[in-house]
């Protein structure tokens, strides 16, 4: 404890400052403060990439530190949403149906500004009922509670379960993409009260804001350039002091962890429920964004995705799930919106909306094979760390582990 | 020489006979061309009565050549003709009456008549009496058909005439079985249909289910004071009781005009706002009335003024239902035939019940076999290797597709699927092998790189046979014995093609036994799975026994593509719908046995047929509740149905 | 051979938009928001071709006002976020004057606040649920009745059906329209224990049990029809076993409202003969004007392609669009909205389209027999149905109309006369 935890982690200053100043110029160049440079509908797709950065550092540290390749995080993330999107639903067709019943003859009841509410946002997938998980759809208070409440007790819940009879490794993965799977197709079903296939919808206008989007998308992308430098920080912090060290050690060899005394179980329940959290904030961030939630944002292959982003930018180091995040998504976003140049080859045109897909998964093979630190292992290059030559014995449970220089800290 | 030209006389006699009485049908068709022409259910009946009661001999040409759509009507003057296509454009008209050709036409000028099934019925009802005792086998079968699917009392005589002279014993069975159906629904003796009710019960078609609940179908009656007389009671009810709400009770009695409406809160809100004066109603301020109190007294002051109907009160209810009694009564006025067929259907039902279960038995099965044939190749992949392959799913999707480019192929489909199960087997294989040799060897310290690694190679596979094959579904049809079903009886029946992938999956088990368990290959397998340093220093190559295996184990999963297209679908996707419930299937049984993953497919097969005869109306909530049973049965086997014990069980 | 054909189109396609962008000064631009990858496109990727194919043609024709159009492409993946985020992006960065696009409703209600937002054109030509009037949306696909309705009416008098099993895929268009068909089936005296309903997850595949069940509700005598709200590749193996299980369509007759002739294409009919569907198009309809629409559609992307109804709602909507453009003398958003009441086209079954008040087409409404090679055998068709938004079988939004050149709002309440939204609440 003799150095302070910034002088520790000089990387957390320097990423600090770089989101800051990325926040910054966005601003500046955006429509709705600025000069224009940069459309609303890109920056919409900024925020929404620092949400997906937030939810990749979770991802980081559940994999990357404690070595839990977990395959459900967007079911926490999609949860997340879905709490905020109920009051963002409610309150907006609140807002339009009492407007609307004021001007009837006779002042509406309670019970039928409800009725009412239920029929509008019900109505379309054949029902007017509120279910019980409405309860709470009235109050943002409550609801923005429920954001971290719901996904931190399923996540506690699960990872007992699943922690407590020492299901782990691949065993662990493919649980985890059962459960979201589970959850996906739950939340499919019209039953659940959460409109089914049609998700919630409309979340981007804000109940009672007149502001047109150009600045929300600003708020928004404020929010979560906050949240993802509060999480940035969060999760540094975590894994620089003793908790750190423990979960470290439970991915490299948690029997011996065991057997020196820590409850693996705990640490493992912890940080599990600790990213969850973390996720549905993001989620809760990202959907009002994209506007619409559904059931398919939590199929199994989103999370598959989450895996691929931390695993191309480098696990182990916060800063490159950040780094793999924001730049597959954002190439994503460029290939198949269709501004990727075609390539003519004379016999065929190489169209990326077709081949981009193709594109991604070969060079993930390539980066497992080959690049098993990822991007971050750019930054190695410079800061000339490298990985000890173990003369040709594996060092750890994996080739991105940097057991070592992690220990020597 | 001779007799022929007599016998050609006697017909143009008789063609010229049947002219000089005047027995042209185009008269007759001209005189219900309208409704002919309309062609409507509702509309149509006098046309084809007219026809099938002419008793002229072209009545069953013309109404057979109607029924399948082969009757034209010449736009310039409305008259019906027979009509044969000779190309795309030009039509040959047959006149009816003569028989004889009227020449050729361009479609344009004709409309072709295109009965609905609705009417083709109609025709085969007026068709019977022709085509009973039809020398045509084929005929008399559609006659019973017609019977079958709209019986009628006037069908009973002609059906019971034909059975005596009926000459093939088949039919002549069917027909015997109709006749006791028609007895039990149309006969003008009750005793008679008792008779053949009893004679009928415990039979399991539905047919005769069909027949007898029409018999013991009730429905809910109302009379002030007493039962009215002349009507089959089949139970009095007391409100309250026996599942017969007051609630509902209530809503019979308003609906037979026999007590006022309740008044809703929605009547309440329409009527206070028709009676606003200024700015209260019945005394309370308007913009009070935002409560269902504040309302309720508003109203009760407007009823008291009599202005808007007034509440109906419990005690009211109460003594409107007591007033009343309520009944259900048989459709069916024979009381004795009525019993009979209840406890006829009683005997039944118990016997469907039994045959119900088999039957989902029998769904049960055909799906674990199809978890199971999806999941073998993993069982080898992942369960004895203990490589986590994600693309597994994809090398399904390939052999399907395999299967699809050789039927493009060889058009005939039992040559085709023989060509195809070999060849899907052999490209999955050498995807397989080339998987193996470039990616997943370099991992097999990794095993949850090796996850995402092979997940990377999933999506560009799948996303490759979106590029080639395009994105829509592809046909893969299955040789033609293949169709239809093994039918037990009316309730159980599984298809053809069922039992094939069942058997498929049997053949699988034993080929993976034998291998694993009696060839070199298996034993060197077992030997580098176990300890793969040990065996190398045994002289077992482990690169080349690896290779192999998993070369093995995707083969598997090319012929399951194959299987898999057969009975759903050749998509792009249909790898990814069975991953997932493949790797369930191998880690619920156990990984690294095969027994295991039997049994664990067949856990997965039953409970999803379980959840989803507890809850038909909804199949997606089978599917979520079984794996969120899984994912607790895990919890507390985490090593699976089978468990390995010992060494074999690894870490 | 796929490959080389998709090979050799692409290339065109490329050639074309590269000419278009060459010219980029002066075009109209359209916008094209339909799914190329992920679970939609099997039918998205379909109607994107058509709409290159008829900007092609008008094109050739000389453009619209003088200029060339120019079609923006992008793709929206089949997921319902990212519909909003191209939606915005054509608008805004493309600037496009039209959108053509959208298949399922989820994606339509994810784009419906931003084309609210930014006072953009959406015309959306697929069959859907209804109970939606968006002022900046035409919907030139059928509302439930215009294809439901008159397929069960078809049912109860043509058929003779007295009991009713409704079978869907799990989300907002089976559900509501099912739940339309309840309310109408009740209303028309079949009772609650004569409709079944049964919901399936997307691309389900194990039938047998749903098909057994159906079977099984004949035992009471009465004739069974089935309504399908099947979507997509699920319907493969819903027919595969309907086959196997020896249903004929005599016994047990299947209306579907999502079977086209794409969706037959992966399929073997000759078990289905008989089965029936309901639209507004068939590839069969007999008129010169579909001949030459077929002929160039197979011309342009290969022999074995069918056309299907989506397609011609497409068609209709964009010559539409083309002429109400024409009349208003620009591409403005409200000029042409203007002109779009009443805007009349040739159907290419025969009979004049004429676009509503309400933002939906008066089509006629055909029913047709599946046959052995693919294709629909029409055995009935009606007189031109006008489109209605809110369905008048459901108590609350009987209630409702949609008038946006008279009243200027979407969701009008007769009973209270007042307009209850202009935005839709999506």
């Amino acid at each position: 404890m003799q150095r302070s935890f910034i002088a520790k982690n000089p990387s957390v200053l320097i990423f600090l400052a770089c989101l800051a100043l990325f926040t910054l110029m966005v601003t500046v160049l955006s429509e709705g403060f600025g000069v224009g440079m940069i459309s609303t509908s890109f920056v919409k797709t900024l925020g929404k990439t620092l949400c997906l950065c937030l939810i990749a550092v979770a991802m980081d540290l559940i994999w990357g530190f404690a070595g839990i390749l977990s395959l459900g995080h967007f079911a926490f993330f999609g949860l997340g949403g879905y709490m905020i999107g109920m009051w963002l639903m409610y309150e907006r067709t609140r807002l339009i149906v009492v407007d609307s019943l004021s001007q009837a003859e006779i002042p509406p009841t309670g019970a039928e500004v409800v009725d009412a509410i239920g029929n509008q946002i019900f109505g379309v997938v054949g029902s007017s009922e509120f279910p019980v998980i409405w309860a709470f759809a009235d109050s943002l208070f409550l609801q923005l509670v429920l954001v971290v409440l719901v996904p931190g007790v399923l996540a506690l819940v699960f990872g007992w379960l699943a922690f407590r009879s020492r299901v782990t490794g691949v065993y662990l993965s493919i649980l985890t993409q059962a459960m979201t799977l589970a959850l996906a197709l739950y939340l499919f079903q019209n039953d659940s009260g959460l409109r089914g296939n049609n998700g919630l919808s409309g979340l981007q206008n804000l109940p009672g804001v007149e502001a047109s989007q150009d600045v929300v998308s600003l708020w928004f992308l404020w929010a979560s350039a906050l949240a993802l430098g509060l999480g940035y920080l969060l999760a540094a912090w975590v894994v620089s002091g003793k908790f750190g060290s423990v979960i470290r050690g439970i991915r490299d060899n948690e029997a011996r962890v065991r057997f020196i005394g820590y409850s693996v179980e705990t640490y493992k329940l912890m940080i599990f429920t600790l990213t969850a959290c973390i996720a549905a904030i993001a989620g809760a961030l990202y959907y009002p964004q994209a506007g619409i939630i559904n059931p398919a944002e939590i199929a199994p292959i989103a999370s598959i995705y989450l895996a691929v982003w931390v695993a191309i930018g480098g696990r182990g180091r916060l800063y490159g799930a950040v780094i793999g995040a924001a730049f597959v998504s954002l190439l994503s976003t460029w290939f198949t919106g269709g501004q990727a140049p075609d390539i003519p080859l004379g016999f065929y045109t190489i169209k990326w909306v077709d081949w981009w897909l193709v594109l991604l998964g070969m060079s993930f093979v390539a980066v497992t094979l080959f690049a098993p630190k990822g991007m971050g292992g750019l930054v190695d290059l410079w800061t000339q760390r490298r990985a000890p030559n173990r003369h040709g014995a594996d060092l750890g449970p994996d080739d991105g582990a940097l057991r070592e220089q992690e220990a020597r800290k | 020489m001779l007799r022929l030209f007599l016998a050609g006389l006697a017909i143009l006699l008789s063609c010229v006979m049947a002219t000089a009485e005047d027995g042209a049908i185009q008269p007759l068709l001209q005189e219900h061309r309208e409704v002919i022409a309309k062609s409507s259910r509702k509309t149509i009946a006098p046309a084809i009565d007219a026809i099938a009661g002419s008793g002229l001999p072209q009545a069953q040409r013309v109404l057979e050549t109607w029924a399948a759509k082969a009757m034209w009507m010449r736009k310039s003057d409305g008259h019906f003709f027979a009509g044969e296509k000779l190309d795309s454009k030009t039509y040959q008209l047959t006149d009816f009456d003569s028989g004889e050709v009227v020449g050729t036409f361009a479609k344009k000028e004709l409309k072709q008549l295109k009965p609905n099934s609705g009417i083709r019925a109609m025709i085969g009802t007026a068709l019977v009496q022709f085509q009973l005792l039809d020398a045509d086998i084929a005929k008399r079968q559609a006659a019973l058909t017609s019977i079958q699917r709209d019986p009628e009392a006037a069908l009973l005589a002609p059906l019971r005439a034909s059975i005596e002279a009926e000459p093939d014993a088949g039919l002549k069975a069917q027909k015997q079985r109709l006749e006791r159906l028609l007895t039990i629904g149309y006969d003008a003796d009750t005793a008679a249909r008792v008779a053949a009710i009893k004679e009928m019960s415990g039979d399991l078609g539905v047919d005769v289910r069909a027949t007898l609940n029409p018999l013991v179908a009730t429905t809910r009656d109302v009379a002030p004071g007493t039962v009215p007389d002349g009507v089959n009671v089949a139970a009095t009810l007391v409100p309250g009781k026996d599942g017969f709400p007051q609630v509902e009770a209530y809503d019979l009695l308003v609906a037979k005009g026999f007590a006022p409406a309740r008044v809703t809160l929605d009547d309440m809100r329409l009527g206070l706002a028709a009676h606003i004066e200024g700015a209260t109603v019945g005394g309370v301020p308007v913009a009070q009335l935002n409560t269902d109190e504040n309302r309720a007294r508003a109203y009760a002051a407007l009823a008291e003024a009599g202005k808007v109907a007034p509440l109906v009160t419990s005690a009211d209810v109460q003594a409107a239902l007591a007033a009343h009694v309520f009944y259900d009564t048989y459709a069916e006025p024979s009381a004795q035939v009525a019993e009979a067929a209840e406890a006829a259907l009683e005997d039944i039902a118990l016997k469907v019940g039994m045959n119900q279960t088999l039957d989902l038995t029998l769904d049960a099965l055909s799906l674990a076999s199809i978890y199971f044939l999806a999941a073998i190749g993993l069982a080898i992949t992942f369960g004895v290797m203990g490589v986590i392959n994600m693309a597994h799913g994809e090398f399904i999707m390939m052999g399907a597709y395999t299967g699809y480019v050789v039927q493009q192929i060889i058009p005939d489909h039992t040559a085709s699927i023989i060509v195809a199960i070999p060849l899907a087997f052999a490209v999955t294989f050498a995807a397989g092998v080339a998987m193996e040799r470039l990616v997943i060897r370099w991992l097999y310290a990794r095993p949850l790189e090796t996850l995402l690694a092979t997940f990377g190679i999933s999506i560009a596979l799948q996303q490759l046979a979106k590029n080639i094959f395009g994105t829509q579904a592809r046909p893969l049809t299955a040789p033609g014995w293949l169709d239809g079903a093994l039918v037990m009886n009316d309730v159980v029946s599984i298809s053809y093609i069922r039992i094939a992938i069942f058997i498929l999956a049997l053949i699988f088990l034993g080929v993976f036994l034998f291998i694993m368990k009696r060839t070199r290959l298996g034993l060197e397998t077992r030997a580098v799975t176990q300890n793969p340093r040990m065996a190398a220093s045994m002289g077992i190559n482990p690169g080349r026994v690896n290779m192999l295996t998993f070369g093995l184990g995707s083969g598997i999963a090319g012929i399951a593509g194959v299987a898999i297209g057969l009975f759903a679908k050749v998509t792009s996707e249909l790898g990814s719908d069975y991953i997932v419930q493949s790797f369930m299937t191998v880690v619920v049984g156990g990984v690294g046995n095969i027994w295991g993953t039997l049994a664990g497919a067949a856990m997965i097969g039953f409970l999803q047929k379980g959840i989803e005869w507890l809850n038909p109306s909804n199949t997606l909530a089978a599917q979520t509740y079984m794996i969120v049973f899984i994912i607790i049965f895990i919890q507390f086997r985490p090593r699976g149905i089978i468990a390995l014990k010992g060494r074999a069980a690894g870490d | 051979m796929n490959f080389l054909k998709s090979t050799l189109a692409g290339s065109v396609v490329f050639a074309t938009l590269a000419g278009a962008a060459m010219a980029a000064e002066d075009t109209i631009k359209v916008g094209v928001l339909h799914s190329l990858s992920g679970t939609m496109a099997i039918s998205e990727t379909t109607l994107k071709d058509t709409m290159l194919m008829l900007i092609d043609q008008q094109n050739a024709k000389g453009g619209l006002l003088g200029k060339q159009l120019e079609a923006v492409v992008v793709d929206p993946a089949s997921d319902w976020p990212l519909f909003a985020e191209k939606a915005r992006e054509l608008l805004t960065v493309h600037e496009v004057d039209v959108i053509f696009g959208n298949w399922t409703s989820v994606s339509r209600k994810s784009v419906l606040p931003v084309i609210e937002e930014l006072n953009g054109l959406l015309f959306y030509p697929v069959q859907y649920e209804g109970e939606e009037s968006s002022k900046n949306v035409f919907y030139t696909g059928a509302a439930p009745n215009q294809q439901a309705i008159p397929a069960t009416d078809y049912f109860l008098e043509e058929l003779g059906v007295e009991k009713f099993a409704l079978l869907g895929t799990d989300y907002v268009y089976p559900r509501t329209t099912n739940n339309i068909l309840e309310s109408y089936l009740k209303g028309k005296g079949i009772a609650d224990s004569d409709i079944f309903v049964n919901y399936t997850p997307f691309g389900h595949s194990d039938w047998s049990k749903i098909v057994a069940d159906v079977v099984a509700l004949g035992a009471d005598g009465k004739k069974v029809g089935v309504i399908s709200t099947i979507n997509g590749d699920a319907n493969i193996g819903f027919y595969k076993e309907l086959a196997a299980a020896g249903v004929s369509a005599d016994d047990i007759p299947v209306v579907a409202f999502s079977v086209g002739e794409e969706e037959l294409a992966g399929l073997d009919t000759s078990n289905l003969v008989g089965h029936l569907a309901a639209w507004n198009y068939f590839q069969s309809a007999d008129s010169d004007v579909n001949a030459s629409f077929v002929e160039t559609w197979k011309a342009t992307m290969g022999e074995e392609r069918v056309t299907n109804d989506p397609m011609e709602a497409h068609y209709i909507g964009f010559n539409m669009w083309v002429n109400a453009a024409t009349e208003a003398g620009s591409t403005e958003v409200d000029a042409v909205r203007a002109k779009m009441y009443g805007q009349e086209y040739p159907n290419l079954t025969g009979g004049t389209a004429v676009m509503l008040p309400n933002h939906h087409l008066a089509k006629p409404v055909l029913i047709g027999e599946i046959q052995e090679d693919g294709q629909f055998d029409i055995i009935s068709q009606t007189t031109e149905v006008p489109g209605d938004a809110w369905t008048d079988y459901l108590p609350e939004s009987a209630v409702l109309v949609s008038d946006w050149k008279d009243l200027g709002c979407g969701m009008y309440n007769t009973e209270t006369k007042s307009c209850v939204q202009t935005l839709s609440n999506y």
